[in-house]
């Protein structure tokens, strides 16, 4: 209808200078909507400074264990238990928790980055190179992304460096796929016409007319891709193919701790209930910045 | 004369917004005789469209009715429940839209849609709708009925689409026709085809027609009475006659004005300075105040009442009388 | 006509595929413009109005023509070339809000258009944008807006700035305003024609409504079917139409009458514009032409002299030019 009553006329005055934030700030009011969102968010900040200040915090060393408190269940001075070697399970986890980091959001950037490159190559140029990289990702897609993470975790090593690029090569296919349709929907619009029009070269316009209006969408893919590659580390290390012992890792405690389950379940809750909580935290934050930054949640 | 076919009283709308609430109409009265077409103007904002979707239930959810009544033969349309106004709409009332594709179903055959509204209506039986399709492709000018009866909305150009709209809101010979912006997508050789249609049909079943639109133009040449609205308000309401001869309102004279007509080149436009706002509260003085050229203390302070201007005549300003003196 | 236009523009052709069938969007069109001077394209929509202008401004390649902008060949020109030359021939779009980015706010919008052709320094560029703004009636705050803060008239003074923001000297104005409710339709073009007064512009207009595209051109081309079926001057075209098509759209015109008797009747024209992807035979027009006969039917109009600098492609322009003015009333 032409005569809706409320889209009409804005603001004819006052633009103040704060309103060049508002677009975060007008994301963020519509983040803070979703309670659960919210609530992952503080978790995943939690997470993440454990991470990083957990060696230092830690009240015991991941590489010794104290024999004397063996399968101990939580007290004061293992709240988390111990394990079969006497590892105090709390430091255990915090240690976990900075791998479990550096390794997902390192593949997740790997990914990412193999992803924009080949994804706007794709879009922009068009063409053969086209075709070859759609084949090429939907090659990747029907690959199990796992087996293929678990072959090259073989044939590379099981350092933090390979385990990232294991995590991370086979995931590309993905954010290309984003990448090159939200270019495509672009190339062909009026932003990007008049962009031509006003005689902007094809890197200009890449850089400051679409990279922009995908950060959004792209954010919201980086977001959901983390607890994807949480889940492969995990699951790597369940295999047996994670980081080499001692360093610790949340799959391979939980692989442990589920060969004796009814003896000593603390060995399984923690480190299994709290990996679980982050995934799903990780998850509600993707989901709130869905909501809040892409373009379909613009009003 | 006897009773008006439609008379909406005293109309109030409002909706709400995350943060405020928007006065969309501001206590609009008028009625419609059988056989008159009313031309309901004004720009974007003004409420003209609202006005009508509130009266037959298409007010968009967060919009509220806040008082007012709306009697159709006999019945207050605003009390009746959803169920019972879908049964008016449609076999009582027809109503076409400005964009047809939004509300024609692209899976259906046109054919089909237009017998369902025949049949959930209980107008008429399987072998009568269907008979009747058919001659209402004809009427509308639609070459070829048999095999078009078959054929899906996107296999229609623009103005054939409007054409089977129209066709579906006729299906049950309503009394009443609201026309929303119905040719404003459309070329104007399309438009001229569309309004040669209505204008057909009328004067074939004596039929009302209210055209909401933004065009003085089609207004003007197509419709026996006018109305003109601005923040929600009526402005000024007359014969099409009257009104041509001496619109006296700054704001009916100001869009006259501010329309660039053929024959205009060289001639000098003066449009109406700033743009509307919207209403997020209510008003206190003439919702034109802050545009007008007229306005003085008393505009902002008092809201004008529709009051007599004349015979067949009326307008909502303080300054009318002076307005007119100075124009003429 | 002077012997060095701005603009000439020499037998462009311009065809599409869709869904594997030639859909010819423009044929043969050729006009010339001078600076300083505006050449109005009305037609409805499929006319090819829109394609003519992104192929004046080559962001649609044609198939074939020549197109000399500024004594320059336009057709032949480098990508490289053509990117600088952009500076002198700009477009403003009927969706403002579609032509910007959404996450650029609007001044940025304008600098950016300065800074890709490298024009003064960032604060130089920054003082023009403001000056910019206030020149097409924007209040300077508005800079630090983003698009969807602002009214449609306000993003269209935003393209309008942008554009100038070059200095070009060919605007070609896409429906400026057919998207703008009819009080900021007259503000925008009043504008638009003050500008061209200042800074002697040169405008293509391209819209569909007449009224509007007579009040600021000076020549006219009436577009169907993507071929001019009759080109003049503008007063020229409304005072004597000799194409039947353009007859059609001129007597399609509501105008407010200015007494009571003057009231149009709503006479309808038969039938639709043709897919352009199966135009009719012969003259494309004779499916909805009063006057169609087999000749029409079947033999291709050319465009033929009406009078000086008026043509029309229609088989009825040989007839004696007196009947040819009584048919048309």
């Amino acid at each position: 209808m032409a005569s809706t009553v409320t889209a009409t006329q804005s603001p004819d005055s006052a633009v103040s200078k704060q309103r060049r934030r508002s677009q975060f700030y007008q994301g963020w009011k519509r983040f803070k909507r979703h309670k659960l969102a919210v609530i992952g968010l503080v978790w995943v900040v939690i997470f993440c400074i454990a991470g990083v200040i957990g060696p230092w915090v830690a009240p015991y060393d991941y590489r010794t264990g104290d024999f004397l408190a063996i399968n101990q269940g939580p007290t004061w001075t293992h709240i988390f238990g111990t394990d079969n070697v006497g590892h105090d399970m709390f430091s255990q986890i915090l240690y976990s928790i900075r791998s479990a980091l550096i390794i997902a959001v390192g593949a997740t950037l790997v990914s990412f980055i193999i992803g924009i490159i080949l994804g706007l190559w794709a879009g922009l140029r068009g063409g053969l190179a086209d075709i070859i990289i759609m084949r090429a990702v939907d090659f990747m897609m029907t690959l199990p992304g796992f087996l293929f993470a678990l072959i090259l975790v073989i044939m590379l090593g099981r350092g933090y460096l390979s385990l990232i690029l294991a995590i991370g090569i086979p995931g590309w296919a993905g954010y290309a796929r984003l990448i090159r349709s939200l270019v495509l929907s672009m190339r062909d619009g009026e932003m990007v016409e008049a962009a031509r029009a006003l005689g902007a070269s094809q890197a200009h316009i890449a850089r400051r007319y679409m990279l922009p209006n995908v950060v959004g969408s792209m954010g919201v893919a980086l977001a959901f891709g983390i607890p994807g590659d949480l889940i492969q580390i995990a699951g790597l290390s369940i295999f047996g193919m994670g980081l080499r012992p001692p360093i610790p890792s949340f799959g391979s405690m939980i692989a442990q701790a589920s060969e004796n389950v009814l003896g000593f379940p603390w060995l399984l809750y923690f480190p299994a209930g709290i990996f679980a909580i982050t995934l799903l935290s990780f998850l509600f934050v993707a989901d709130g910045l869905q909501e809040a930054f892409s373009p379909k949640g613009g009003n | 004369m006897g009773e008006p076919l439609l008379s909406i009283d005293d109309l109030h709308v409002k909706f709400s917004r995350s943060e405020d609430e928007v006065y969309a109409v501001n206590g609009v009265s008028f009625t419609i005789d059988a056989n008159e077409a009313l031309g309901i103007v004004g720009e974007s904002g003004s409420g003209k469209s609202v006005t009508l979707m509130s009266a037959i239930g298409l007010l968009r959810e967060n919009g509220k009715i806040t008082s007012g009544t709306a009697n159709f033969q006999g019945q207050n349309l605003l009390k009746l429940r959803p169920k019972q106004l879908e049964d008016i709409r449609g076999r009582d009332i027809g109503v076409v839209f400005q964009d047809p594709m939004t509300s024609l179903n692209p899976i259906m055959r046109i054919g089909d849609q237009i017998m369902e509204a025949m049949l959930t209506h209980h107008y008429a039986g399987r072998k009568e709708a269907f008979e009747r399709t058919l001659q209402l492709l004809h009427e509308m000018g639609i070459p070829d009925p048999k095999s078009r009866f078959k054929s899906y909305p996107h296999e229609f150009s623009g103005g054939m689409r409007q054409r089977i709209m129209i066709a579906i809101a006729l299906a049950c010979e309503p009394q009443l026709l609201i026309a929303d912006e119905p040719t404003t997508a459309l070329d104007v050789t399309v438009q001229m085809q569309i309004l040669a249609l209505l204008q057909d049909l009328r004067r074939k079943r004596g039929m009302s027609v209210v055209m909401v639109t933004h065009d003085f133009g089609l207004a003007t040449n197509f419709c026996d009475n006018i109305i003109v609205m601005y923040g929600g308000q009526i402005m000024e309401k007359a014969t099409t006659d009257q009104f041509i001869r001496e619109a006296a309102h700054p704001y009916s004279l100001g869009l006259k004005r501010s329309i660039i007509e053929v024959g205009h080149k060289g001639k000098e436009i003066l449009p109406i300075p700033k743009t509307a706002k919207t209403l997020t509260a209510a008003l206190t003085g003439c919702p034109f105040a802050d545009r007008c050229n007229y306005t003085t203390d008393r505009c902002r302070q008092e809201v004008p009442q529709l009051r007599a201007f004349g015979t067949n005549h009326e307008l909502a300003c303080h300054h009318a009388e002076e307005v007119a003196c100075y124009v003429r | 006509m002077s012997d060095n236009p701005l603009l000439r523009v020499e037998n462009i052709s311009k065809t599409f595929r869709v869904q594997g069938k030639k859909l010819h969007a423009i044929e043969n069109v050729s006009f010339t413009l001078e600076a300083g001077k505006t050449l109005g394209l009305v037609g409805e929509s499929g006319s090819g109005k829109s394609t003519l202008g992104r192929l004046v401004l080559r962001l649609l390649e044609s198939d074939k023509g020549k197109i000399f902008f500024d004594g320059a060949d336009l057709s032949k020109m480098s990508k490289e070339k053509l990117r600088a030359l952009r500076r002198d021939m700009q477009i403003i779009f009927q969706d403002p809000k579609a032509s910007l980015s959404p996450r650029m706010t609007v001044g940025d919008a304008i600098e950016d258009a300065m800074a890709i052709h490298k024009i003064g320094t960032k604060a130089s560029r920054r003082a023009r944008m403001t000056e910019l703004l206030e020149r097409v009636g924007l209040p300077s705050e508005i800079q630090y807006a983003y698009p969807h803060e602002l009214s449609g008239g306000q993003l269209q003074r935003v393209g309008i700035a942008r554009a100038l923001s070059l200095n070009p000297k060919l605007i070609i104005c896409d429906e400026p305003v057919s998207a703008l409710d009819v009080s900021i339709q007259v503000q925008v073009i009043q504008l638009l024609r003050d500008l061209q007064q200042e800074f002697n512009l040169t405008y293509i207009f391209i819209s569909h409504n007449l009224a509007v595209v007579e009040y600021l051109s000076d020549e006219i081309a009436v577009l169907y079917l993507g071929e001019v079926v009759e080109q003049a001057p503008a007063d020229e075209l409304f005072k004597t139409p000799t194409h039947p098509y353009t007859q059609v759209l001129l007597d399609s015109i509501l105008k407010i009458p200015e007494t009571p008797e003057m009231k149009q009747q709503m006479v309808s024209i038969q039938g639709e514009v043709p897919s352009p992807l199966n135009p009719p035979s012969g003259c494309t027009f004779h499916p909805r032409c009063p006057y169609a006969d087999d000749h029409c039917r079947s033999v291709k109009p050319v465009q033929s002299l009406v009078a000086d600098g008026h043509v029309a492609a229609c088989h009825r322009v040989k007839e004696p030019q007196d009947l040819l003015l009584l048919n048309a009333k």
